[in-house]
């Protein structure tokens, strides 16, 4: 028997869709061991937030402070772990998000709980459950157990469907009593990359530029507007300064399963593919015929990107 | 006023070698792969040497492992670092016990700022300094970075990229968040991880390398510092991940249209 906690992540409460999988590895955890799922908002006036997550059949407690109006671990990771403890949690899960994996390790230390990151699948039952977890780029995956007598991880979105809406939710108030007088982190601000393309982690269609753009991202992005596409980048298009970072897609940035994915001057470094090598369908366009991109693309065009991204646009402009 | 920098440094597989599971799954192939400093941690020992260019101090880099470790840790005094700590430990270790042990490190060095990297491209786990922070109810700010592109001016003049306050009582950090870049403001001490575009690390220089070999890294038992050392996060077996195999190569956009049109069907 185990309660298991899903700490879920809104921004001006509206329900980040990474927490719905993380809600579905949540009652994999429960039904392989006999537990109950409930949920954590934490957020200011967020009640919208912790609504729209009960409506998928999950009991929510909303913790509503203005101590918590903006996702900081120093004073976020307190709650979670007082929730936690109130809820009888065994299990802490989160969506392996920059917030989730700021928060989470932070509130385990207070639990005495290990944390597994990234976690892919969900195996074993009753003490003994299994968790995979990418190792070294996605080029190892490992099974691991967690000893500890409270159990975290947080999860791949990509790996996990979203829970489906659901009648038997709740929102109850979790009343907070830690105040924001202590904090010795003050939030300053947030730039956002303001786009009206779909989330790079949720879209349907990614397409991406790298190096082979040299600098240049108007191919790139006037494809993907033409396909309601996001716009992904390698590591060298987004050092260099030519892309937001938000836009990375690989090891240590964002990892996406779109249904397709065109890759256009990527070479395909080990640390990009780690983050994209889960699309149905990979294209590549490059102009190097020995690209590791190659590799591993379901189809390859050796040539210019700037001739033949924007056919490719034309191409679909016509008979699309 | 002077900052004492505490920097992590962890030896891992170079990002660049072919890693693959042992076929019992027990651990990694090692033949032909070479080893060096986690990049995430030339990172952080970088912005920690411009950090002591800019306001003086001290760095003082630390690792966990044997003598090969304490290469890492060589490499990191040929930077610029002032002297290294070696923990020696050859076990499996966690995120967890790696904390466990950097807290009592902080507990005997007292820096002003640990600066780490976000994650080791090893397990790529990104806890451990978030973890360390927990333990010490310190303030954290994860994945730093900065608004100049590495490209920029500033990166050319080797200007730190973590803002720490003349009086030297807080730090202000952009983070790379979901979404957009974040500002922070923590109150020193604190704990700061690090992301991939904060700096471009420097090169060791001969005259460095020579340097370091006088510096000393002083070395403690893990088992001297009272720490629980049994890792909470247990690997049972490595497998392979499932391979995508390569397609096809198509002459033109006609063709690579009439695939993802009729083949694939996703446009």
């Amino acid at each position: 028997m185990s309660n298991v906690l899903v700490v879920a992540e809104q921004s001006r409460s509206t329900l980040r869709k990474a927490t719905l999988s993380a809600l579905t590895a949540a009652r994999e955890v429960a039904r392989r061991t006999g537990g109950d799922v409930s949920a954590l908002v934490l957020g200011s006036g967020a009640g919208a937030a912790a609504e729209e997550l009960a409506a998928h059949g999950v009991s929510v407690r909303m913790a509503d402070s203005p101590a918590l109006a903006h996702p900081l671990a120093e004073a976020h990771a307190p709650v979670v772990a007082a929730a936690a403890r109130a809820a009888g949690a065994t299990w802490i899960v989160a969506a392996a998000t920059a917030y989730g994996k700021d928060v989470l390790p932070r509130a385990a230390i207070a639990l005495g709980a290990a944390v597994a990151t990234e976690v892919l699948a969900i195996s074993g039952e009753g003490a003994d459950i299994l968790l995979r977890r990418p190792m070294w780029a996605g080029n190892v995956i490992a099974e691991v157990e967690l000893r500890s007598a409270v159990k975290s991880f947080t999860v791949r979105p990509t790996e996990f469907a979203p829970a489906e809406r659901a009648p038997g939710g709740s929102v109850t108030p979790l009343p907070v009593t830690e105040g924001s007088t202590g904090l010795r982190t003050r939030w300053v601000g947030l730039e956002e990359v303001k786009s009206d393309r779909p989330e790079l982690a949720e879209a349907r269609v990614v397409v991406a530029g790298g190096r082979g753009t040299k600098g240049d991202f108007g191919p790139i992005t006037g494809l993907a507007d033409a396909l309601g596409a996001a716009v992904g980048a390698s590591r060298a298009a987004v050092d260099s300064g030519w892309v937001p970072n938000d836009w990375q897609v690989g090891q240590t940035g964002k990892v996406v399963a779109p249904e397709l994915y065109v890759a256009a001057g990527i070479s395909g470094a080990i640390q990009h593919v780690a983050g994209m090598k889960g699309a149905k369908v990979i294209v590549a366009i490059n102009k190097d015929a020995d690209a590791p991109i190659f590799q591993i693309a379901d189809y390859g065009l050796v040539a210019d990107l700037f001739q033949a991204v924007p056919e490719l646009r034309e191409r679909l402009a016509r008979d699309g | 006023m002077p900052l004492k920098l505490l920097v992590t440094v962890k030896r891992v597989e170079d990002p660049e070698s072919k890693i693959r599971p042992t076929p019992d799954g027990t651990g990694i192939v090692t033949d032909g792969v070479s080893y060096k400093m986690n990049p995430f941690d030339e990172i952080a020992v970088e912005e920690a040497l411009r950090l002591k260019e800019a306001h003086g101090g001290e760095v003082v880099v630390a690792s966990i492992g044997g003598d090969k470790a304490a290469t890492e840790l060589r490499a990191a005094l040929a930077m610029g670092a002032d002297r290294g700590v070696l923990v020696r430990h050859e076990a499996a270790l966690d995120p967890g016990v790696v904390s466990a042990i950097l807290e009592r490190l902080v507990a005997e060095e007292r820096p002003d700022l640990v600066v780490m990297g976000k994650q080791a491209i090893d397990d790529d786990q990104n806890q451990t300094g978030q973890m360390l922070a927990a333990r010490l109810s310190w303030p954290q700010a994860t994945f730093a970075s900065k608004k100049e592109s590495l490209e920029s001016e500033a990166e050319q003049r080797r200007q730190p990229g973590l803002a720490v306050s003349a009086d030297g009582t807080r730090v202000e950090v952009v983070r790379e968040v979901d979404g957009g870049v974040e500002t922070l403001d923590v109150a020193l001490p604190a704990v700061v991880t690090v992301d991939l575009r904060l700096n471009k690390p420097r090169f060791a220089s001969l005259p460095g390398i020579i340097k370091a070999k006088k510096k000393e890294i002083r070395e403690v038992p893990a088992a001297s510092l009272g720490v629980d050392l049994a890792p909470g996060v247990v690997v049972r077996r490595l497998l392979e991940p499932p391979r995508r195999q390569a397609g096809v190569k198509v002459v033109d956009v006609a063709e690579l249209w009439t695939k993802l049109h009729s083949e694939a069907k996703v446009l």
